[in-house]
């Protein structure tokens, strides 16, 4: 259970952070690698450049948000689709991500992180395993549920959950009663930055060694789990608690498939189908609201 | 024409807002030119004209959607000029978007406070105040006489009136003095916008001054106390309640000649 729970955590932390964008009416195509770039930003600063662990996780934090509020900058002063701008900023990552990798380490890894000043510390907050009921839990399970927590209350019970809803819903519309559509899309994506800089972080006091192309192609995955927890694909509507049960259910599916000893290619066969099952089941919440008479 | 007639006006009193020479262009599209018109407080001016008349876009120079181009607003007897949606709303006027502006997947409650949110709490714990919106809405509705079931449900799920309703029993509420309503009727059935035209005088009579839009002669002249009339974009005359009837409103809507040539070009062959 521990394990299933692991995926979901990892997974569910990003799939929250992406729902929030999906229902302001974005995707963040450069969500997958930006958890690589953080966590390569760790390790480099930290081993290569000799800082503190915890100087190197606020470097990447800073870098986090400078990347986030450049794609939300980008789309929304140019009005292009997210999916286009953020392709952009995805494959420049990579890029990067091989690039400095390979200019700083001389090889397509960084590793030696458990050597670094700090790295004690860290490790308590971002990697450390507790137990509870005899079970054993990665702290990143309490770090998903406070971020799902956190994500519902701010898009429920607060004014810039309202203005998440109604960009997402129709932007010009909310700009027209006073929303500031604009920068609820830049935080929105600062945000993606901001969820990546923690799984990237957790990745990498975790292993110790960071792979240069981590997160890459994890991005659709994130959608793929906001979606199965309700979001939809037009915006302006989904939960972050559904995200989180979405996340838990694929790696429920995952590790039910180790399970049962068979192929993991099954998988992506699974993760098709609960899809479009998924878009199937939203398109009629939208149906409901919209097909009424008027 | 003169500014006196009309309802009776306070001697010297200066409209809520009044526009001078408005031109819009986009691009080289003359959108407007030379349009002049008074709005006052507790009166209704209607804005007439046929479809890509103008009418939109003046609503949009008035609500700070756009700038214009030439001319100038006035706003209680001062030049204004508003660079955003936000600054005519902090300046009382509020518009009623002919897409109403309101969000079909959340609910109605949501959408009457959606970018005036009332919030308690302090510091990171500001939240929004979901218990006094939603009291607020189910209140201010009933007092215009709105009957809404649940204010949970999605906006979405009401019919054209109602939507229409629900937005005017917004801008009402967050203190409008200029209330801008651009086509409500124009997509509801005859019951439907007797019911708006109903919403529009009692607004009136609260005080608000009151633009409507339409292209409708019949649900303009018994609520209107001004008409102005566009035509591609230039003023076909701008008219006080007294020196116009319904039947000359409807001539030059129609563009007069041009209906009874389309009558006789209608006509029967061989008939008289
Ligand atoms: N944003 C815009 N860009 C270019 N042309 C526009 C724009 N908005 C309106 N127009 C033009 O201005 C004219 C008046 O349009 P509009 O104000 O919508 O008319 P109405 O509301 O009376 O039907 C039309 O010819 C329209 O094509
Ligand atoms: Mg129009």
């Amino acid at each position: 259970m521990a394990n299933w729970l692991d995926v979901a955590s990892i997974l569910g932390i990003m799939a929250v952070a992406v729902a929030l964008l999906m229902i302001g009416g974005h995707f963040d195509l450069s969500a997958g690698v930006m958890t690589g770039t953080t966590a390569l930003t760790v390790g480099i600063v930290a081993v290569e450049l000799q800082q503190n662990i915890w100087v190197a996780i606020a470097a990447a934090l800073v870098l986090a948000l400078g990347v986030g509020a450049f794609n939300g900058w980008l789309v929304t002063r140019t009005g292009l689709p997210s999916f286009i701008i953020t392709l952009g900023t995805f494959l420049m990552l990579q890029g990067l991500n091989l690039g400095l990798t390979k200019a700083f380490t001389g090889t397509v890894q960084v590793r030696g992180l458990a050597d670094a000043p700090g790295y004690h510390s860290a490790e308590l907050v971002l990697a450390s395993t507790v137990e509870v009921f005899g079970q054993p839990f990665r702290i990143a399970v309490l770090w998903w549920l406070l971020v799902t927590a956190l994500a519902a209350w701010v898009l429920l019970r607060t004014r810039f959950g309202n203005w998440v809803f109604a960009t997402g819903g129709d932007e010009v519309a909310s700009r027209n009663v006073g929303v500031p559509a604009r920068r609820t899309t830049i935080v929105l994506f600062m945000t993606t930055a901001t969820a990546a800089w923690l799984v990237g972080s957790i990745t990498a006091v975790r292993l110790t060694s960071v792979q240069a192309n981590t997160g890459t192609g994890q991005e659709l995955i994130y959608i793929v789990a906001a979606v199965i927890g309700g979001c939809l694909l037009t915006g302006g509507y989904g939960s972050a608690v559904g995200a989180a049960l979405g996340a838990l259910i694929f790696g429920m599916t995952q590790q039910g498939i180790v399970y049962l000893n068979w192929d993991a290619d099954w998988f992506y066969f699974f993760l098709g189908a609960m899809l479009l099952l998924a878009v199937l089941t939203n398109r009629l919440v939208r149906r409901y609201a919209e097909a009424a008479p008027r | 024409m003169s500014a006196a007639a009309g309802r009776p006006a306070a001697p010297g009193d200066t409209p809520l807002l009044e526009l001078r020479d408005i031109g819009k262009d986009f691009g080289s599209v003359i959108a407007l030119d030379g349009i002049s018109t008074s709005v006052r407080a507790g009166q209704v001016t209607c804005v007439l004209g046929d479809n890509g008349a103008g009418k939109s876009t003046l609503i949009k120079v008035l609500s700070g959607v756009h700038r214009p181009t030439r001319g100038q607003l006035f706003l209680d007897g001062a030049p204004v000029d508003f660079d955003a949606p936000r600054e005519a709303l902090d300046a009382g006027i509020a518009t009623v978007y002919q897409d109403l502006a309101m969000i079909p997947l959340m609910s109605i409650w949501r959408n009457f406070f959606l970018g005036s949110e009332p919030t308690t709490g302090w510091g990171p714990f500001r939240r929004f105040d979901r218990a006094t919106a939603k009291d607020v809405t189910r209140r201010e509705l009933a007092a215009m006489g709105i009957d809404i079931r649940d204010p949970d449900q999605p906006v979405g799920t009401l019919s054209g009136g109602e939507r229409q309703s629900v937005a005017i029993a917004r801008a009402v509420h967050f203190g409008a003095r200029v209330l801008i309503l651009d086509e409500p009727t124009s997509a509801l059935g005859v019951k439907q916008a007797a019911v708006v035209l109903r919403y529009i005088a009692q607004a009136r009579d609260q005080g608000l001054g009151v633009v409507f839009i339409t292209h409708n002669p019949h649900h303009a002249h018994p609520v209107g106390d001004r008409f102005l009339l566009l035509n591609r974009g230039r003023s076909m005359g701008d008219f006080a309640k007294a020196e116009v009837t319904r039947e000359q409103l409807t001539d030059m809507m129609a563009g007069g000649d041009e209906l009874s040539r389309l009558a006789e070009e209608l006509g029967r062959p061989g008939a008289p």
